[in-house]
């Protein structure tokens, strides 16, 4: 049943979709030692500029490097139009559901998602209810994992509305192209993504809390430089212009929180945190955790310092949650979804488990909470026995599991080493929710599944990574008007003669 | 303002790159004179002087039953055992760099990770003689290129003035180490003039920390042990010298206290050792005992680190 999926660049034959004509005519113009060439400087690049990642439970890939392909993956401005205002209405609900589930409750006391699945939740904080999230605002920083099946649709596969990483990428790649392949950008009109970082500050800073003082202090707190996403750490708080803090620099007092300087206590008003919530505060969290700020759960609940993103997102990325986001958008807005759900079955439902037993070698099945590609199961490409072990599984805790369909992932043209082949690719577009309004800048990292017919991207499982353009202008065809360069004449030089002379006097002398 | 720990680490990745180049100079030197026949002052015993300058005699008894170069070599150049060997300085410094990507420019970043990518093409064993003198040329330039990134392209502020803090307290205490060990070879007491067996002792000196030239410029006549000495310490023109080291810990020390509208402890201290060496003259040094004078600078040194480590960095 599986069927030729979807390429982005090709149309069935030999005929070329018209946003990836000049990309076409660039991979006909290079031969593939240029691109061999090319890619492994690019590789250099990102090894020079240290954008690694480490690997959990592999010892020896301390500072591996995601692979990079060169050939950049292309959307219009009219499908990046519409993905953008299904992004925004996306990223309304699951802010609107997370004030409700920790505030009155009522898309539950409708009956529209069920108690349980919410209650029950590992992600669900309790210590949350009732607490006044500064602005309203939970989920300031998302990346919505977004898959293509044919020209018109794209689907949301996942929600990430706890500490979604991977922008530093979309950033890097960029800089990385525009370096290698400056030709291609002044024959392209190509929305930039340089200016995240600065829609990110603006976004954090709409967020202190009333009590703020003057400018707002904003900080990154990371778990420090052996986390797996450290270099995207420093790199943000780089560009944002703001301290990289650990917990042990911070501390709480009198309910407000204070980094250490070098001149003494100052105080802090928003933490964009990239910890996850369990090692944020050992007192009130995982007692044990060294890398959090004990109290500062009381400076939050004291309204005294912001949280990005909130604690107790996690309950709506669930993918337990997922299933039911067309549902939230609807009970809140009373709007049809823009951007649809991959069909998904709920284990937990008889009918469904039912259906999927049935189908187990058609369907990928993927824990509720599990994440990075571990622990699934993908029907099609699965042997006998790994099958037969998940529906055990599958039978004793079906409510932890959830099914899909094996989409046909749209491709795209990837440079394989011996020469160009289609590639699996999903798309993380990063959307940004400030008090003032919702942010996304053109483009997201799109993720390659780099082995031939593979569909899991994840970096962890051996995915790279590509430049995601999106073009300017509706049709564009590339031309872009140059303006004369002015002449401020020549820079002034060394008299020669001169120096010369003098210089053998003076040596002459000693 | 910065994140104590952001002050700490940049003046730790200053030092550490610092000690990386005193480490090759003084292995570089040492490499010269024992190459030396006898009779020239080459001796069998460079090495250990070697390993003194960098402090770690204790720690390579520790380590080694015998003193051959071989041994030397893998305890200065790659021993992850001794804090000052050139990887490990090369590695602390790069991690100090890591954590505090944000306080230092991409140039800092790129050279000192440079260099920690690059230290990798040399294995510790099957070490050759040309081999060695690339791994030394290299961490040389590596820490030449670090040096001038920082002062090319970070901002003049205290981050700045926290990374020239680490260079010039641990080209102190380098220089001063340096010196001790060869306080003998440095004494007056009747020298005859010319012609001495310690010359190569001197210009090893000399060369450990790169101000051969210097001292034929200041002083315009041969190799002087006295001289050698007066240069190391006194001469503010020389940028090697304690008196210019603590000139200038005493001048970022006071930028920062200017910024922060606070002095402390540590301005005191520099200013005390600055005022002491200014104070002095190269006769009064040997009168009152060179080793005894360059052990207590070595005290305030450390004193100084920690009065700063006190006032700042925790």
């Amino acid at each position: 049943m599986v069927t030729t999926p979807f390429d982005e660049m090709t149309i069935a034959g030999d005929g070329c979709r018209p946003a990836y004509n000049l990309v076409k005519a660039w991979l006909e113009e290079n031969d593939l030692d240029t691109l061999r060439h090319r890619s492994h400087e690019a590789e250099l690049l990102f090894r020079r500029i240290g954008i690694t990642f480490a690997v959990y439970g592999q010892a020896e890939a301390e500072e591996r490097i995601i692979p990079f392909d060169v050939v950049p993956r292309v959307l219009t401005s009219g499908e990046w139009h519409r993905l953008s205002q299904g992004l925004t209405q996306r990223v309304r609900a699951l802010n609107a559901f997370l004030a409700d589930i920790y505030g009155k409750g009522e898309i539950l006391r409708a009956g529209v998602v069920p108690e349980d699945l919410v209650y029950q939740n590992p992600y669900f904080r309790p210590e949350m209810i009732g607490l006044k999230v500064p602005r309203s605002i939970y989920v300031p920083i998302s990346g919505i994992d977004i898959v293509r099946v044919d020209a018109e649709t794209f689907y949301v596969l996942e929600d990430n509305a706890r500490t979604p990483s991977g922008v530093s990428y979309m950033l890097e790649n960029r800089e990385v192209m525009m370096r290698l392949f400056p030709d291609l950008f002044s024959e392209h009109r190509i929305a930039p993504v340089e200016n995240y970082p600065d829609e990110l500050l603006q976004t954090l800073q709409s967020l202190a809390p009333d009590s703020t003082r003057g400018e707002p202090n904003v900080v990154l707190l990371t778990p420090g430089q052996f986390n797996s996403a450290y270099y995207e750490h420093s790199f943000l708080a780089d560009r944002l212009g703001v301290e990289l803090v650990e917990g042990r620099d911070l501390f709480v007092r009198d309910a407000t929180v204070f980094m250490r300087t070098t001149q003494g206590p100052k105080r802090v008003d928003v933490i964009y945190r990239r910890l996850d919530d369990e090692f944020l505060d050992p007192l009130v969290f995982r007692p044990d955790s060294i890398l959090g700020v004990p109290g500062l759960m009381s400076a939050y609940r004291a309204g005294n310092v912001a949280l990005a993103n909130a604690v107790g997102t996690g309950v709506a990325d669930d993918k337990a949650i997922y299933t039911y986001m067309p549902e939230i958008v609807r009970f809140y807005f009373g709007e049809e979804p823009i951007l649809k759900n991959v069909p998904t079955w709920r284990c937990r439902e008889p009918e469904a488990l039912a259906y999927v037993l049935d189908h187990l070698d058609e369907l990928v099945v993927k824990e509720v909470s599990g994440s990075g590609g571990y622990g699934m199961l993908v029907g099609p490409k699965a042997d006998k026995e790994t099958i037969e072990t998940f529906r055990a599984k599958l039978k004793a805790k079906p409510d932890e599991f959830i099914a899909q369909p094996t989409l046909a992932l749209s491709t795209c043209p990837t440079f394989v080493g011996d020469g160009i082949a289609p590639r699996h690719v999903d798309l993380r577009p990063f959307v940004l929710t400030g008090a003032d309004r919702v942010r996304i800048v053109p483009g997201g990292l799109t993720r390659v599944a780099m082995r031939e017919g593979s569909l899991v991207v994840n970096s962890s499982q051996g995915g790279g990574t590509k430049d995601t353009w999106v073009l300017d202008a509706p049709d564009d065809t590339g031309a872009t008007p140059s303006s004369a360069p002015v002449d401020a004449g020549a820079s002034q030089s060394q008299p020669q003669a001169q120096t010369t002379a003098s210089q053998s006097q003076s040596q002459g002398q000693n | 303002m910065l994140l104590a720990r952001t002050a700490d680490n940049l003046f730790w990745l200053a030092r550490y790159v610092e000690r990386a180049e005193n480490t090759a100079r003084i292995l570089d030197a040492a490499t010269r004179l024992s190459s030396l026949p006898a009779g020239y002052g080459g001796s069998s015993n460079e090495w250990m002087s070697a390993v003194a300058a960098t402090g770690g005699l204790a720690r390579y008894k520790e380590l080694y039953d015998d003193e051959s170069h071989r041994s030397v070599i893998d305890f200065l150049a790659f021993s992850p055992n001794n804090p000052s060997s050139i990887r490990t300085c090369i590695e602390i410094a790069r991690s100090n760099a890591r954590a505090v990507r944000t306080a230092i420019t991409a140039e800092m970043w790129d050279s000192i990770n440079g260099a920690w990518l690059e230290l990798k093409q040399f294995p510790s064993d099957g070490m050759t003689r040309p081999r060695l003198n690339e791994l030394l040329t290299f961490v040389k330039e590596a820490s030449l290129r670090f040096d001038g990134s920082a002062y090319r392209t970070m901002l003049r502020n205290d981050a700045y003035y926290f990374a020239r803090l680490g260079s010039y307290l641990e080209r102190a205490d380098a220089t001063s180490r340096i010196l001790d060990v060869k306080y003998h070879v440095l004494l007056p007491e009747g020298e005859p003039v010319g012609g001495s067996l310690d010359y190569f002792q001197w210009s090893s000196i000399l060369r450990s920390v790169s101000a051969l030239t210097a001292y034929h410029w200041v002083y315009r006549q041969n190799l002087r042990p006295w001289l050698v000495a007066d240069l190391l310490i006194l001469r503010r023109e020389m940028p090697r010298s304690l008196t210019s080291c603590y000139e200038n810990l005493t001048r970022f020390l006071d930028e920062i206290a200017r910024d922060y509208g606070q002095q402390g402890k540590s301005q005191r201290q520099a200013r005390a050792t600055f005022a002491r060496l200014e104070n002095t003259d190269i006769n009064a040094v040997f009168a009152g005992g060179m080793h005894e004078f360059l052990l207590s600078i070595i005290a305030e040194n450390n004193r100084l680190g920690a009065a700063i480590a006190d006032q700042y960095l925790t």
